[in-house]
């Protein structure tokens, strides 16, 4: 069962396991997540490949419950004997329990059918999930002929998959998506500089490693023999990428249930203006450059939300038990619409949901980072931070590093690089300065997920210290 | 499983495979959970099968399966030669092994009790009296406690003959009590923030910890933050406790030493290193007080990162990182060995499961104990400055220089006596000049090994333990109070 004759689960299969895991129950109700499918990454490394993994793996997620009593049991063993122990210790972890009047049934079929896609794009490509070892290492030859080319040593990966998600439950609703992925992750390193680009997407077509590769490597000679200059307020230009990894810290607070647990710096905050008038962010898994599936951990459609309209913030998502709590709660009049969303983690969880299809608004007037470089008189260009942590839950202040390409902007031109630095920075009053925006793409880092948001030129971002290199 | 293995070794080297071995794991866990007077969560989970790694003309490759049958297996197999074959089509030279004699062994992680075999109910009744305990703090928004439990048995093979059987257990707990007010959120941890104390033990570590006993503390001290003073900015002497020094340990001097990042192997996601060969032997990384070990043997404690072999069949060791202040080793595997000089590797070669590929991991990276009989109570009897305790944020460059840790809650220190508490304390610093500044760290009564359950590297990503023996420590003129400046 590999290569060639690696078949993937299929919702018909699917619904077999289903109704034997539906068999061995005696619990009141069932919901069983499927997840899996095969994956594979080439590593490169010194201008070789170092690492080249191959992966094959369904996992089978079961959630019993009886009378307010959930709990869940996963496996990866799919046999007669494994499904039926699966199923037993859900059963024993929750009749354990005390019921809990908050939790709600299972939820009935949406109607919208096992394959129904409501116009969401087409996530699964043949060519993607038929992505050889070879092809793969012709990837990575032609990454290290450009980093040969231009004398630098080069890092990075070339990966791809195929994987299934899939929901069914005891009242009927089954819902099922089929995706691919693939990704080019660079790095170019000079003697003492570096250059990063990483780009990924459903189809592998859509990716360009030449291109990718030559950007890296001069983003990495254009910042060798750098500089070492003060840290401070600056006006920052942040490439996608930066705005991700940044940005990615704060969408867990926009889950109804973050408020209900006081958790979330939108504590008291929902309705008010707190970032800049040019901020509009939207909650979309139907946009042409998102990916995954169009329902969430108990199949609930995904739907639109608009978390930030004009800087205001004015939306929360939920899932089906959070609404439930918050329309009793004593923030239901100060949260804006409460209503299932589609955006619910498998239960059951301390988190609830979270917004995890972030697209940000297009600028009426954007402009690219070649615009943005010439209207600085003085600033530093960002490629990417790393490392970055939450200092001050509610004022929002993270700390981080810039990596892999930082640079001098002065009288509209990039002078030099510099040495990396270390910020402490508030999201609030960062997306409270946003001088100017790119216009949003698909972009991808390392601390968040993967969103579609626009490079950010952005007045007294806070530097704290500077590294040695 | 040695026939299985036997399938996967056979088919490997029939192909064209130089060198095989074959991991088939085990692993099951537990993880319970409250928040606010509930269950938060209560799930099991297990996943079962084989990765094997190969080399083939030169070059690795590795393929994992979830299906054990015969034909799975040997397809696996194959299929890791295939793509061995496809990386050497970018190779530089041929992979060369550390010779290593091959063992047939046992071992399991020494317990008393199977967390397994215990009540569930009990379980959830212990977090909900604290979570109780927290809540009856008025002040309190929000509390959550944790309970973890995981076995993971691995039966390693080799083309070269070794066959290891291990079995190991991990027990994690913790809570932690947060309190909201007007527009400040403060947070206390116990035993440790992010899940509290892991170790390699059973059941029993849940009764030493002393959990409801500091319950109620924690929770008052939650709200006492919110009033608190902000620390202040400034260069000052720091103390920091046993569980913020093994996570400055972890960050400074664990990820550092790891020999693949120092060869540019995780130049594209983790990072590199600061300590470039030449500065082996001759770099002064701390003080003459700061000795650090890697240290994986059972008889070091019962740290995340405690086994009897790695998962390339090398035994456990203990390795001298830093002697006396000076710069002494890395963590090494079998390949990378060779570039530092060693015949030997260290043993530090692991993985997150059967379906991830070995990389050099910290196993348990101490700082050891003073000589001297020093308490905590002591230390700060005897210092100016501000004392910081647990974790509340870290951050360091990806070579390892500029840090900057922030702690839950600080305590001015003045004539010796805790005069006022401090919140959001944070400090930060160049690594060298961090651990040159440490004048005085307490003796083996305070020391304990504190696990770090989540630590990310790799790509794809692997998950994994490590431990870090470490004692409450002092460090003299440390910028303080940076994480705040300019921000509010």
């Amino acid at each position: 069962m590999l290569s060639a004759e690696y078949l993937m689960l299929n919702p018909d299969q699917t619904a077999d396991i289903f109704g034997r895991i539906k068999q061995h129950s005696t619990a009141d109700e069932v919901e069983v997540l499927f997840s899996g499918g095969k994956s594979a990454l080439t590593r490169f490394a010194n201008n070789i490949i170092h690492q080249n993994v191959a992966e094959e793996n369904y996992v089978i997620s079961v959630r019993t419950a009886f009378g307010g009593r959930t709990a869940r049991s996963t496996t990866n063993k799919l046999d007669h004997e494994s499904l039926k122990r699966v199923v037993q210790s859900s059963e024993r972890l929750a009749k354990v329990q005390h019921p809990d009047p908050d939790l709600l049934p299972i939820p009935d079929p949406s109607g919208a059918g096992i394959f129904a896609r409501e116009g969401l794009p087409t996530r699964h490509f043949a060519e993607t999930a038929a992505i050889t070892p070879v092809q793969r290492a012709e990837t990575v030859k032609k990454i290290v002929s450009i980093a040969e080319k231009h004398k630098l040593t080069t890092a990075g990966i070339v990966s791809t998959s195929e994987t299934v998600e899939g929901v069914f439950n005891s009242r009927g609703l089954a819902d099922w998506h089929t995706q691919t992925s693939s990704e080019i992750s660079i790095t170019m390193l000079a003697p003492d500089s570096s250059g990063w680009q990483k780009a990924n997407s459903p189809n592998v077509a859509n990716l360009n490693a030449a291109a990718l590769a030559e950007i890296a490597a001069r983003k990495a000679f254009e910042s060798a023999s750098p500089r070492e200059i003060p840290a401070g307020k600056y006006t920052v230009i942040l490439e996608p990428a930066a705005v991700l990894d940044i940005v990615g810290f704060m969408f867990f607070d926009f889950g109804g249930l973050s408020i209900l647990d006081q958790r979330s710096f939108l504590n008291n905050r929902v309705g008010s203006k707190l970032f800049g008038e040019n901020i509009n962010i939207w909650d979309d898994v139907a946009h042409p450059l998102q990916s995954g599936p169009p329902f969430d951990a108990e199949g609930v459609r995904r739907q639109k939300v608009q978390l930030v309209e004009n800087g205001v913030i004015k939306r929360l998502v939920y899932a089906r038990a959070t609404a439930e709590k918050m329309k009793r709660s004593e923030h239901r009049d100060q949260v804006g619409p409460i209503a299932p969303t589609g955006h619910g983690f498998p239960l059951p969880n301390e988190v609830g949901e979270a917004p995890m299809n972030i697209v940000f608004g297009t600028s009426p007037q954007p402009i690219s980072i070649d615009q943005m470089i010439a209207s600085t008189e003085r600033g530093v260009l960002v490629t990417r931070l790393w490392y970055i942590r939450e200092v001050d839950p509610y004022e929002k202040i993270l700390t981080g590093m810039t990596r892999d390409g930082t640079f001098y902007v002065e009288d509209g031109k990039v002078r030099h690089g510099v040495r990396n630095f270390r910020f402490n920075q508030s999201l609030i009053q960062m997306l409270s300065n946003v001088e100017a925006m790119g216009t949003p793409v698909r972009a991808s880092g390392e601390e968040s997920f993967d969103m579609v948001v626009p490079a950010m030129k952005i007045r007294d971002f806070n530097f704290t210290e500077v590294t040695k290199f | 499983m040695k026939h299985i293995s036997s399938w996967a070794l056979n088919i490997a080297t029939q192909r064209g495979a130089s060198y095989a071995d074959a991991r088939i794991a085990d692993d099951r866990s537990r993880a319970l959970s409250t928040k606010n007077g509930k269950v938060g969560g209560a799930s099991d989970s297990e996943s079962f099968g084989i990765g094997v790694r190969v080399i083939a003309d030169g070059a690795w490759g590795f393929a994992a399966s979830d299906d054990l049958s015969r034909a799975a297996v040997e397809a696996t197999a194959a299929r890791a030669v295939d793509i061995a074959k496809a990386s050497s089509r970018v190779k530089q030279h041929d992979i060369k092994l550390a010779p290593e004699k091959p063992v047939a062994a046992e071992w399991t992680t020494p317990f008393q009790i199977d967390p397994f075999t215990t009540l569930v109910e009990q379980n959830i009744d212990l977090l909900l009296q604290i979570d109780s305990e927290l809540r009856s703090v008025a002040g309190v928004t929000l509390a959550e406690t944790n309970m973890n439990f995981r076995r993971e048995e691995q039966w390693f093979s080799s083309s070269e003959g070794a066959n290891i059987h291990q079995t190991k257990y991990t027990t994690g707990v913790g809570y932690a009590a947060y309190a909201f007010a007007g527009s400040e959120i403060q947070k206390r941890s116990y035993p440790n923030s992010y899940g509290g104390q892991w170790q390699n033990k059973g059941y029993e570590l849940i009764g030493e910890l002393k959990l409801l006993e500091n319950a109620r503390r924690v929770g008052e001290e939650a709200v006492a933050l919110l009033k608190a003073e902000q620390c202040p900015e400034g260069v000052f002497n720091v103390i920091l406790d046993g569980s913020q020094l093994g996570l400055q340990i972890h960050e400074s001097v664990g990820h550092p030493i790891e020999l693949d990042r120092v060869l540019g192997m995780e130049a594209n996601f983790a990072g590199t290193s600061f300590l470039t060969f030449d500065k082996l032997r001759t770099l002064r990384y701390g003080s003459e007080l700061v000795n650090v070990v890697a240290d994986a043997r059972q008889e070091h404690g019962p740290g995340l990162g405690t086994f009897a072999f790695d998962e390339e069949g090398v035994p456990a060791q203990c390795t001298p990182i830093i002697t006396k202040g000076l710069f002494t080793g890395y963590l090494t595997s079998r390949e990378t060995a060779h570039t530092i000089g060693m015949n030997r590797s260290g043993g530090t070669l692991r993985a997150e499961g059967w379906n991830r590929l070995p990389l050099i991991r910290m196993t348990n990276i101490s700082i050891l104990p003073g000589d001297k009989a020093l308490r905590r109570e002591q230390l700060i009897a005897d210092t100016d400055g501000i004392y910081m305790e647990t974790n509340k944020s870290w951050s360091i460059d990806d070579k390892r220089y500029n840090f900057q840790f922030s702690c839950e809650m600080g305590w001015e220190l003045k004539n010796g006596k805790r005069t006022r508490m401090l919140k959001n304390p944070s400090y930060s610093g160049i690594t060298t000049e961090f651990w040159n500044a440490m004048d005085a760290i307490c003796s083996r009564d305070e020391w304990v090994v504190w696990g770090t359950p989540h630590c990310g590297k790799g790509q794809p990503q692997q998950v994994m333990g490590t431990g870090h023996g470490a004692a409450p420590a002092r460090f003299r003129n440390i910028k303080v109070g940076s994480a705040y400046k300019g921000t509010i």
